[in-house]
């Protein structure tokens, strides 16, 4: 066993664990030990703020809000992909500048797209 | 106590350091007391101030303000607490970790102070919640504050781990929790908590 070549690494694997886990051990014995709980229901309840908590965390969302997400992937991504092109913009071949004026097109399409639909308009 | 003070200075003159559980204990509670991160009026500013670089709470082991009762070891009670707010802040009291202390911060904290005379204004925390230590002032500067906080850290020191005055999550019997007053038709019910605050006498 010790032959393998690795033994090495599974002996590494249990110290790693152990230097992780001892604290963690430790620090629940101590706790049990010298800390009894002291539950009540008010503290067992849920906090929020001092105040009784009302109603369901389980709020959906409208799915509406996609158009927010789309929009934001139109700039955000736009933004990432035309920086480089900015920066390297001089030393580029007429290909490169052809496939990023199509890149930007297809993006301005779905931001006509957009303002075609009327999401741009505040309602 | 094994080791009288005498005896322990002599032993540490001879590069022998000796120490008790109880010791290492309290001096591991006392340095790291958590505030709970919430201000209820102006003294919240000076207490603020406390926790900056200029007096620096940090000295102290104090500077980590917890957002939640369940992280915070110490209460800071900093301003006016209204009729409005004082269930909220009893809420609060209960819902932190044993073991739990309470620093009345300032004249309304300990009493209602200029606003006493209001009718919405809770005349001292301390009707509800125990009070460790109060500080006086209106605002109490942040060095009252340091030595508010130094002198529970004091009272956290001399603690024994047993018998009488032991801190409260050590004491089975110690009251755990602590009820949440409501609002009432003139008033919060009860008005105070009779196991904490006893009504004074007036004599007129």
């Amino acid at each position: 066993m010790a032959s393998n070549p690795y033994f090495s690494l599974a002996v590494l694997f249990v110290v790693a664990l152990c230097f992780g886990l001892t604290p963690l051990a430790l620090a629940w014995l101590w706790a049990k030990v010298y800390s009894p709980a002291k539950p009540n229901a008010v503290k067992n309840a849920i906090y929020e703020c001092g105040l009784e908590s009302k109603g369901d965390a389980w709020v959906q969302f409208r799915s509406a809000y996609y158009l927010y997400a789309i929009i934001f992937l139109i700039f955000d991504v736009e933004a990432v992909f035309l920086l480089p092109f900015a920066v390297a913009f001089t030393g580029l071949g007429l290909a490169a500048c052809v496939s990023m004026l199509v890149f930007v097109l297809m993006l301005i399409e779905g931001l006509a797209w957009a303002w075609a639909k009327g999401v741009l308009t505040w309602a | 106590m094994a080791v009288d003070d005498g005896l322990k200075i002599e032993l540490g003159k001879q590069g022998v350091f000796v120490t008790t559980i109880e010791e290492l204990y309290n001096w591991g509670r006392k340095n790291s007391i958590w505030p709970m991160q919430f201000g209820l009026a102006c003294c919240a500013i000076e207490m603020i101030a406390t926790t900056m670089a200029r007096y620096d709470m940090a000295r102290f082991g104090a500077e980590v303000f917890r957002p939640s009762p369940r992280q915070a070891d110490l209460m800071i009670i900093s301003g006016t607490v209204t009729k409005k707010m004082a269930p909220q802040v009893v809420r609060l009291y209960n819902q932190m970790a044993e073991p739990k202390y309470v620093i009345a911060m300032g004249a309304c904290a300990i009493s209602g102070g200029p606003f006493k005379q209001g009718y919405n204004v809770l005349k001292g925390i301390d009707r509800y919640i125990p009070v460790d230590v109060h500080i006086p002032g209106c605002p109490p500067r942040p060095e009252a504050l340091l030595h508010a906080f130094m002198t529970l850290q004091k009272k956290i020191d001399e603690q024994p781990l047993t018998g009488e005055g032991r801190p409260r999550h050590l004491d089975a019997e110690a009251q755990s929790e602590f009820p949440v007053p409501v609002q009432g038709e003139h008033d919060l019910e009860p008005a105070s908590n009779k196991g904490v605050w006893t009504v004074p006498v007036v004599i007129r």
